[in-house]
């Protein structure tokens, strides 16, 4: 067997050697462009999990990897002034350099044919039964058959530049630096015991405004050194041909062609700031090296391969484009709190929550709830003990939510159940405020004293917890069946009733067109708005919350896809708030000063041409300034096609992005089940309250 | 039942149906598929419905797409009235072209027809004049796709998984409860799943897997790993069985990957140890 490999970088001599010593009988040739010695970058960090598959994989490459590795087990973050540290995690690095000839010279002792200053430009004139392309993100290989990879470059919005220095980190180091020109982050850790990798990053107005877009690569060392000084104490930076780049995430449809295979850097990259490209290309290529061990033909083994990698880097370059949004916005954060700012940095991708923290570090987290509930009770004096931000409580206006979880309860008679469940909040599901608002004849309404009546007398049983009613208007969506077998599918004629939305828009192709609402049905319905607001308020509920969202009538008027009209209640997203705004204030001027209101606010229609996440932040602002003091966060359903995503904490980050940027507590709505979950969105400031879906 | 087990006899399928329902099970399933030696699930299940009194009739699935509405309609509406209501319809969108092909119907935009048909479904059942019953057999769907969980919740009863070991289905049933639990369904949705088996000497098990990478080589490498995960002791029965019932699971499925009637003891006397 012949195989021709092309690019030294970790993931070709690491295969080279893997497949050489599992066959001996092969013929591996490794073409190069570089010469010998010459490599680019500093230091790569893995983390403790990789070691096992290289143990298995070759043991005497592990053992000489870890005996130039340095460890370390903390994160620090550097900012406002102070540096908090974390422990309790596992980072080993090793130089670029060190590693690279490490592998060189297993190779060459095994007997692969290691070719430097080859690089390869006619990839038609590669011959081999097998032909490996390691030569890196910008693979030649991959580029002559792109129509077959099919690759995308995405590129990061932030701008980043690759340093080293001398000063010698004992941790990874975060460093979050504001001035007159931005926001600015490092990203720096050890390699070989004498050098630090400092990597530093900001968004692209930072960037412009320090003028580093335009100045020379000295300037640039000038500015970082300068901005980042107390983090390198005197140290200065060292360029390696260092430039401001964005950072490009590849995806390819295909890992293999022909007997054409992709390996490492050519087949995928992820976000730097959540580790090792560099792990992930020496485990593709272990796997690889199985799975043509395992395989008795050629395309077998490529498909087994990419099977096996695929579907795992894929999940790992989820995380990392995680991680990667977080860095580019970090500016949003700033006005975070140390501990907060922390914790939310930690917990940034999604892989690493509350309890894995507590796990790593529990003094870092006992001082994140300690300095919770002190922020919750608003004094200088930090408590001894205090328990995880969970079960801190929250005050809207004059009322405290005992504690941070919500839950629902569709109907009168199980408020109480749902009270009894611990939850700080318990949540109606949608309360119609008329007989035409209620979306199937199973709506329960608040429009006659007889209903309002049987809320009070629900509500009466209930101490300790807060109780909050979901009034809202269907709109397009009224008038059809109760939800017992399907949605969304009209009553029959007869049974309806004539609708009203925001434009004459049918919700689905069976649905009754609605009457696009005039001056007096606006009025109409804000009537009716406040008149179940004073009956909510005389069966006693703490919270009063308006329905915004998922298609309904005062959603209809906010997203663009179901409000299309001409007049002063269309078009922008300020005209398009005007009427829901309307009903708000007078809904508020009715309900008491000193009781919070709500909204259950569509923050993205997941659909084309939806509403958009500046709209929702701004419609969030203007909430607020009209009175409201939550927002809980929806997506979807304002129209019937709409590609949902509903993976874990689907929409916190659209929860995350309203509160810190609006500046309004908000409610996290989605896949949330576990009190672990809740503690990670609080305690890292992305929601302040959050309702559990039921089990 | 072994309906997609080539050389199954159909008396043999009726003669399971009898042989199961006198056992601990509490329904028959059936597979589809166009392009394969196999018998078709409706007619099969027409057959067993005949046969049998209280055994649960399942289609995990029928591929929707590749029928009229208001013929598949009218056909299940039939079976499940002639078996006393006994009937499950299982829908997904399948997974092999060829089986478009043959029908002659492109595979665009087939989860949208999808959609569709299930609403048609339910409209279809309430009206006498197409299919005489009042309600209609109980509506299940599969895929795995975030759209499909959606669809699922909007039109259907509860979610079909695909298979897998038990984790796999936890992380989909929590997908269908999130999907459905948005739309503000009432109560809660159907769970079901399924898996293959064949016990026995190491011939039969070799023989179901050799079953197993045929009936999925359109899948290609996956076929392997789909016959790798085919039942074959007790213990992994049992596993399974507990794996599932604890993660949620209504109504497990175990499909037979050899057509031989001892199958049912056996599998009868691994679940007597769960
Ligand atoms: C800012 C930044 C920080 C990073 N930090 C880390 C880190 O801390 N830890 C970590 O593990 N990873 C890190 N990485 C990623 C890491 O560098 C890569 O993921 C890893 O090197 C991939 O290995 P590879 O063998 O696939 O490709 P490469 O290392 O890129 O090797 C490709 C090789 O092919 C050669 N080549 C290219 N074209 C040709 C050609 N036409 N002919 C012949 N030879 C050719 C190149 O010279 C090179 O030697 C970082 C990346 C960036 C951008």
């Amino acid at each position: 067997m012949k195989v021709t490999v092309v690019g030294a970088g970790p993931a070709g001599l690491y295969f080279s050697l893997l497949y050489k010593k599992a066959r001996p009988e092969a013929d591996i040739v490794v073409y190069e462009r570089n010469p010998f010695g010459a490599t680019y970058g500093w230091g790569v960090v893995f983390s403790d999990r990789t070691l096992t598959s290289f143990r298995e994989a070759d043991y005497k490459t592990y053992i000489q990897i870890v005996d130039d590795f340095i460890i370390w087990d903390s994160i620090d973050i550097s900012y406002r002034d102070q540096v908090l540290r974390c422990g309790g995690q596992v980072f080993s690095g090793i130089a670029r350099k060190t590693l690279l000839s490490l592998l060189h010279e297993r190779c060459v002792e095994l007997g692969v044919t290691i070719e430097h200053e080859r690089a390869v430009a006619d990839v038609g004139g590669l011959s081999g039964d097998l032909i490996v392309a390691a030569d890196g993100v910008r693979s030649v290989v991959r580029d002559a058959h792109a129509d077959r990879f099919r690759p995308r470059f995405s590129s990061g919005r932030s701008r980043y530049i690759w340093f080293g220095t001398e000063r010698t980190f004992d941790s990874f180091t975060f460093a979050f630096r504001a001035n007159n020109d931005g926001f600015f982050q490092a990203h720096a850790y050890p390699f070989d015991g004498q050098m630090s990798t400092f990597i530093v990053e900001c968004d692209q107005a930072s960037w412009r405004g320090a003028g580093l877009d335009r100045g020379s690569e000295d300037e640039s060392i000038a500015y970082c050194e300068e901005l980042f000084a107390p983090e390198l104490r005197g140290h200065s930076l060292r360029s390696n041909n260092s430039k401001w780049i964005s950072f490009e995430t590849l995806r390819n449809k295909s890992w293999h062609h022909d007997n054409v295979v992709l390996v490492g850097d050519a087949a995928h990259t992820a976000h730097f700031s959540i580790g090792s490209g560099t792990k992930l290309a020496m485990e593709d290529s272990i796997a690889l090296v199985n799975a043509l061990l395992v395989k008795d033909t050629m395309p077998a083994a490529l498909s087994e391969y990419q099977l096996e990698r695929k579907p795992r880097v894929e999940r790992f370059q989820e995380a990392a484009r995680q991680s990667q949004t977080y860095f580019e916005n970090t500016r949003r954060y700033q006005h975070m709190e140390p501990l907060q700012f922390g914790f939310h940095l930690l917990s940034r991708s999604g892989r690493i929550d509350y309890d894995d923290l507590r796990l790593r570090d529990r003094h870092f987290v006992g001082a994140v709830d300690r300095w919770f509930t002190a922020s919750v009770a608003d004094t200088e004096t930090t408590p001894a003990i205090a328990a995880p931000p969970t079960f801190a409580p929250l005050k809207l206006r004059t009322k405290t939510i005992p504690n941070r979880i919500a839950v629902r309860a569709e109907r009168p008679e199980e408020l109480g159940a749902a009270a009894r469940s611990g939850a700080g909040l318990v949540l109606t599901g949608f309360v119609a405020v008329s007989a035409h608002a209620r979306i199937s004849p199973a709506t329960p309404g608040i429009y006659t004293q007889k209903q309002g009546a049987e809320w009070q007398r629900a509500l009466k049983t209930i101490a300790g917890t807060c109780v909050a009613i979901t009034l809202g208007h269907s709109g397009a969506r009224g008038a059809t069946r109760a939800r017992t077998d399907m949605v969304d599918v009209p009553l029959g004629p007869g049974e309806d009733w004539p609708l009203l939305a925001s434009s004459d828009i049918a919700y689905t192709r069976r649905s009754q067109t609605p009457v696009a609402m005039d001056r007096d049905h606006m009025d109409d319905v804000t009537e009716d708005f406040v008149a179940a607001a004073r009956l909510a308020r005389a069966a006693g509920f703490d919270l009063l919350e308006l329905h915004m969202g998922h298609g309904y009538l005062l959603g209809s008027f906010i997203s663009p896809l179901t409000n299309q009209r001409t007049d002063s209640w269309g078009g922008a997203i300020k005209d398009r708030l005007r009427y829901p705004l309307e009903v708000l204030e007078a809904v508020r001027s009715e309900w008491p000063d000193e009781l919070p209101v709500g909204v259950a606010l569509n923050v993205s229609d997941w659909a084309p041409g939806g509403t958009t996440l500046p709209d929702a932040v701004a419609a969030a602002q203007a909430l607020k300034e009209h009175g409201c003091d939550l927002i809980r966060v929806l997506a979807g359903q304002t129209t019937t096609a709409y590609s949902p995503r509903y993976d874990a904490y689907f929409l916190t980050h659209y929860a995350d992005r309203l509160r810190n940027e609006a500046g309004i507590a908000t409610l996290a709505t989605g896949d949330i089940t576990t009190v672990d979950h809740a503690n990670t969105i609080v305690a890292g400031g992305r929601a302040d309250l959050c309702l559990l879906r039921p089990l | 039942m072994p309906n997609a087990v080539p050389a199954t006899p159909a008396s043999l399928l009726v003669e399971w149906a009898r042989t199961a329902e006198g056992g601990p099970f509490s329904s028959v399933g059936v597979v589809d598929r166009v392009v394969y030696e196999c018998h078709d699930p409706l007619t099969t299940l027409a057959a067993v419905a005949e046969a049998t009194e209280r055994i649960g009739l399942v289609t995990m699935v029928v591929i929707g797409p590749l029928r009229n509405n208001a013929v598949l309609a009218k056909e299940a509406a039939a079976i499940d009235t002639v078996s006393g209501g006994r009937l499950t319809l299982g829908l997904a969108v399948g997974a092999r072209a060829e089986d478009y092909t043959t029908v002659g119907i492109s595979t665009k935009a087939r989860g949208d027809r999808l959609t569709q048909q299930l609403l048609d479904l339910r409209l279809f059942w309430e009206r006498d004049e197409v299919a005489a019953m009042t309600q209609g057999p109980r509506l299940l769907v599969g895929g795995s796709s975030d759209v499909s969980f959606l669809r699922m919740a909007r039109y259907a009863d509860g979610y079909i998984h695909g298979g897998g070991p038990p984790r796999t289905f936890v992380r989909a049933a929590d997908t269908a409860k999130t999907a459905w639990n948005e739309l503000a369904r009432t109560a809660s949705p159907q769970l079901w799943a399924q898996g293959y088996f064949a016990l026995g000497d190491p011939d039969t098990v070799a023989r179901g897997r050799a079953y197993m990478r045929d009936y999925y080589a359109f899948t290609g490498p996956f076929a392997e790993r789909i016959a790798e995960g085919m039942l074959a002791t007790p213990q992994a029965v049992a596993q399974f069985v507990r794996g599932y019932a604890e993660a949620g699971c209504d109504e497990l499925v175990l499909f037979p990957a050899v057509a031989e009637l001892a199958q049912i003891d056996l599998l009868a006397g691994a679940l007597a140890e769960v």
